[in-house]
């Protein structure tokens, strides 16, 4: 037996994994919500809690199992709870106005539901703004028949981006001004370090374009300012888990942030993803990953030396970070590594916005503008630019391919991994002839293999290009040769914001997910719904096919049907997209294997395809995960006709 | 269980369609782009540039206040108050309609219609540009540039020019007799964006016409003050 862990371990649920002694087939289960004070560290702010505490509760679950749980509102407004990722009947779902009409103060709902599936989840308000405001906590659910991926412990990973304003503030702020949280902007010094780097000329040609679209590409995390905490706990707070050396450690990493990325990483330790979004993943072993808002991932580690280890979540834009420590005993603290370099988006990022389409967006929607600020955009000055626009999208060669839309990578040259072969005299005058790629691409022509270079693009001259597409011989891209499955097709060829791993190992994509078990039959779609996820910056609206939720009517499925969502993000910001209820198989191109998700992640300038098994009725809620973008529009109803009554 | 459950369906849905599935919060707010002391040659004013908001997305109604308060002997030198409504017309600019009274201490008070816009254009410049209609209409463009020294430090050059299209002598205001006012204030963000504090300096001037009507009253015209202030947020 592991000894007998203090207090602190024990409250963030150190769970060693016990043997599934009680079968109980009916369990009750009592939350309170609460108005907390939760102390950051670096500051303390009033927000809400389950259960009068900051550290995350984890309800933990049987498959099969038949819940009740009581829900006790102590606050003096609704509140509401939804269990993100069960699949439940939609008056459980918890989200106000849609499946329920919310639980008044003073008041306890009793949600009953069948447990129908296993794995890591997450549950949350579904109101206001008190998920950022604290009110979040854990659901892992056993198998039935115990868990089928075995671990001598199991920990509860919870990341949050704890804000020291409360989340109505935040919304106004931003809504008064939408950079008021980015600290990250391009400044004089900046511009002293780039002309350093790349020339005065290039370096404001480059705030040039920039200014003219009135972009930012620094605009990466529009809340900036927070503390993350893993299972309520600051860097120096330092949330640790105990292992004994040699020991199998499963770690279900969730992410319940308002609106941080995480990109998240063990140094001296491979991580084994087994689950992704609670389904069962083919194992794949990774030294880092990028979680998502309201992703999860099990990874399994085993940690084999008698010393401390660091838990390592560095926000995706690099302006805060947190770790927590797996210890062999308590009161160890692991290494804080320095925060890498913030990223900048580059042109690729911007893809999306310059592709002929999405022109019939309302005024307040960027759509139309930046395409018409862009026409003018002279390529040729790309060539200069600094080591942001390594991996340069030509998508934006609006000119030489009629393709509009930023899908369906007619040209792909991965096949140029290992040929290592100077790219001359290479004729690209067939580019809109060849095969559409089956997956979700970003662009037309597919440089996938370029991503991670870093190097100014200088001596490709691509200015010839808007006039014709077959002038691009002489075009040397053997540089960008690298090694095989350094490209994340899931991110825009050349995107700023593609993950490298810190230790120049592998990072996951989605692309490295497979389902275990497919869930579903492989089936054609029988319709497919472009979402167009559009916004403008400025005003700080995000909206769905360029209306806001307040604009748009819900979007109807049928019960029996295959819907194949067809994702195209025209911002330059990364939504998890989440639909409620159903299942989001995610198309990665591997037919029935294709991992099955409740949150997908759309990169800037990328298209993404799900496909979900209408198998539910009622009506439920789909939107993107960061709560500024869902309460500012980037949100749906989804309404089920038919099925059975 | 089942027939609650139907029951519920039929309930919510009934609900939610009746309802619009998720208010907006109203958009408020505070901006003072200058509230400053100048200190002048001859006198001090105590000068302030606010609007106060409220409203959605669509439609926003303005309180906006810019006056100039002569420290000493009193007296505003210029108090002007809109009632405007704003509202987007394009990607990065709104529309204003509004009404301002001009109700300076010692002159008589003018009403106008304003018509306007108001927005950011390319390269970052935030841009107003209205027209005062009444007998004694004009035309105001502002524009302003924040220069980032660091992610703090904020050096913000501004430019305001009046274009007087109808003669008013007792304002001093000669149809197609500019005035301008430049300046340049460093300031740096000490609590969030909300309180900014800031130095620089102001320059004013009226060219034509009204150049004349100022040095015929006796008055100087073109002058320099040192200014310390504090930009708001809130």
């Amino acid at each position: 037996m592991p000894p007998i862990a203090p207090l602190r371990a024990a409250v963030a649920s150190a769970a060693l994994v016990l043997s599934a002694a009680s079968a109980a087939q009916a369990g009750t289960y009592d939350i309170t919500v609460d108005k907390i004070r939760i102390d950051a560290g670096k500051f303390r702010k009033s927000g809400v809690g389950y259960n009068n505490s900051q550290t995350p509760t984890i309800l933990r679950f049987k498959e099969g199992e038949n819940v009740t749980l009581n829900v006790t509102n102590n606050l003096r407004e609704d509140t509401s709870i939804h269990w993100h990722g069960l699949i439940l009947p939609f008056d459980q779902d918890g989200v106000p106005k849609i499946s329920f009409d919310g639980i008044k103060p003073g008041e306890t709902f009793t949600y009953n539901f069948p447990i129908k599936q296993a794995g890591t989840y997450w549950f949350h308000s579904h109101s206001g703004f008190q998920e950022p405001d604290g009110a979040y906590g854990a659901i892992v659910i056993e198998p039935k028949g115990g868990e089928r991926v075995r671990a001598d412990r199991d920990y509860v990973v919870q990341l949050t981006d704890t804000h020291p304003q409360r989340g109505k503030r935040i919304m106004r702020n931003l809504k008064m001004s939408a950079d008021y949280y980015n600290r990250s902007q391009r400044t004089l010094q900046d511009l002293i370090k780039d002309s350093g780097d790349i020339g005065l000329k290039a370096a404001l040609e480059d705030r040039k374009m920039w200014g003219r679209m009135r972009m930012m590409p620094t605009d990466v995390e529009d809340v900036q300012g927070f503390t993350p905490m893993i299972n309520g706990e600051s860097t120096d707070q330092n949330w640790t888990g105990l292992f004994k050396p040699g020991e199998k450690v499963r770690l279900r990493l969730i992410n319940s942030s308002a609106m941080a990325y995480f990109d998240l990483r063990i140094p001296g330790l491979k991580m084994t993803v087994v689950q992704a979004d609670g389904n069962d993943v083919k194992p794949v072993m990774v030294d880092e990953l990028r979680i998502s808002v309201a992703e999860t991932y099990d990874v399994i580690v085993q940690p084999k030396e008698n010393r401390v280890y660091s838990i390592v979540a560095e926000s995706m834009g690099r302006t805060a970070m947190v770790r927590g420590t797996l210890a062999p005993r308590e009161g160890m603290a692991g290494p804080v590594p320095a925060m890498r370099e913030k990223p900048r988006l580059t042109m690729a990022d911007m893809g999306g916005m310059m592709g002929g389409m999405g022109m019939e967006g309302h005024v307040m929607q960027s759509a139309a503008k930046p395409l018409d600020d862009m026409s003018g955009m002279d390529h040729s000055q790309m060539n200069t630019q600094p080591k942001p626009m390594a991996g340069m999208d030509h998508s934006q060669m609006g000119g030489t391919t009629p393709a509009p839309k930023a899908e369906a990578a007619p040209m792909d040259h991965s096949t140029m991994t290992g040929t290592d072969q100077p790219m001359a005299g290479m004729d690209h005058s067939q580019m809109t002839q060849t095969a559409p790629a089956p997956q979700a691409k970003a662009a037309p022509m597919d440089h996938s293999t370029m991503t991670g270079m870093n190097q100014p693009m200088a001596g490709m001259d691509h200015s010839n290009m808007t006039s014709s597409g077959n002038s691009m011989a002489g075009m040397d891209h053997s540089a960008m040769t690298n090694a095989k499955g350094q490209g994340d097709p899931f991110y825009a060829p050349g995107s700023g914001l593609t993950p490298k791993a810190a230790n120049g190992g592998k990072f996951l994509s989605y692309d490295d997910l497979t389902a275990r078990k497919p869930l579903y039959k492989d089936r054609p779609a029988t319709r497919e719904i472009e979402l167009r996820l559009t916004g403008n910056m400025e005003r700080y609206i995000w909206s769905i096919n360029g209306k806001k939720l307040s604009e748009a009517e819900p979007i109807v499925l049928k019960y029996g049907e295959r819907v194949r969502f067809k994702f195209v993000n025209e911002t330059m910001m990364s939504h998890p997209m989440h639909l409620h209820g159903m299942w989001s198989i995610l198309d990665t191109g591997k037919g029935q294997y294709d991992p099955i998700k409740h949150t997908v992640s759309v990169a800037p300038g990328t298209t993404v395809y799900t496909e979900t098994e209408v198998d539910v009725t009622g009506q439920w809620a789909f939107h993107c995960h960061l709560s500024y973008h869902a309460d500012a529009g980037m949100f749906r109803k989804v309404v089920i006709e038919g099925g059975p009554a | 269980m089942n027939k609650m459950r139907n029951a519920a369906l039929a309930g919510a849905m009934a609900m939610a369609w009746a309802l619009p599935a998720q208010a907006e919060q109203l958009i408020y707010g505070f901006q003072a782009e200058q509230l400053e002391y100048r200190l002048g040659d001859d006198e001090d004013t105590i000068v302030w540039d606010f609007d106060a908001l409220i409203g959605t997305d669509e439609l926003k109604l303005v309180w906006r206040s810019e006056g100039e308060r002569v420290q000493g002997a009193g007296g505003f030198e210029t108090l002007e108050n809109q009632l405007r409504l704003q509202f987007p017309i394009s990607t990065f600019f709104d529309a204003v309609v509004g009404v301002q009274a001009n109700t300076p201490d010692g002159l008589p008070d003018r009403y106008n219609a304003v018509l306007g816009l108001k927005g950011l254009a390319p390269q970052w410049f935030e841009i107003d540009a209205d027209l005062y209609l009444s007998d004694n209409s004009f035309f105001r463009f502002e524009g302003e540039y924040e220069a980032m020294l660091t992610n703090r430090l904020v050096l913000t050059p501004s430019l305001e020019l009046t274009l007087p299209l109808q003669d008013d002598p007792i304002y001093n205001q000669a149809a197609g007799g500019v005035t301008l006012e430049a300046g340049l204030r460093l300031s740096y963000d000490l609590i969030d964006r909300a309180v900014s504090p800031y130095v620089g300096v102001n320059y004013e001037r009226s060219y034509g016409g009204t150049a004349d009507l100022i040095r015929a009253a006796g008055d100087e015209n073109g002058t320099f003050s040192v200014v310390f202030g504090t930009r708001l947020m809130f």
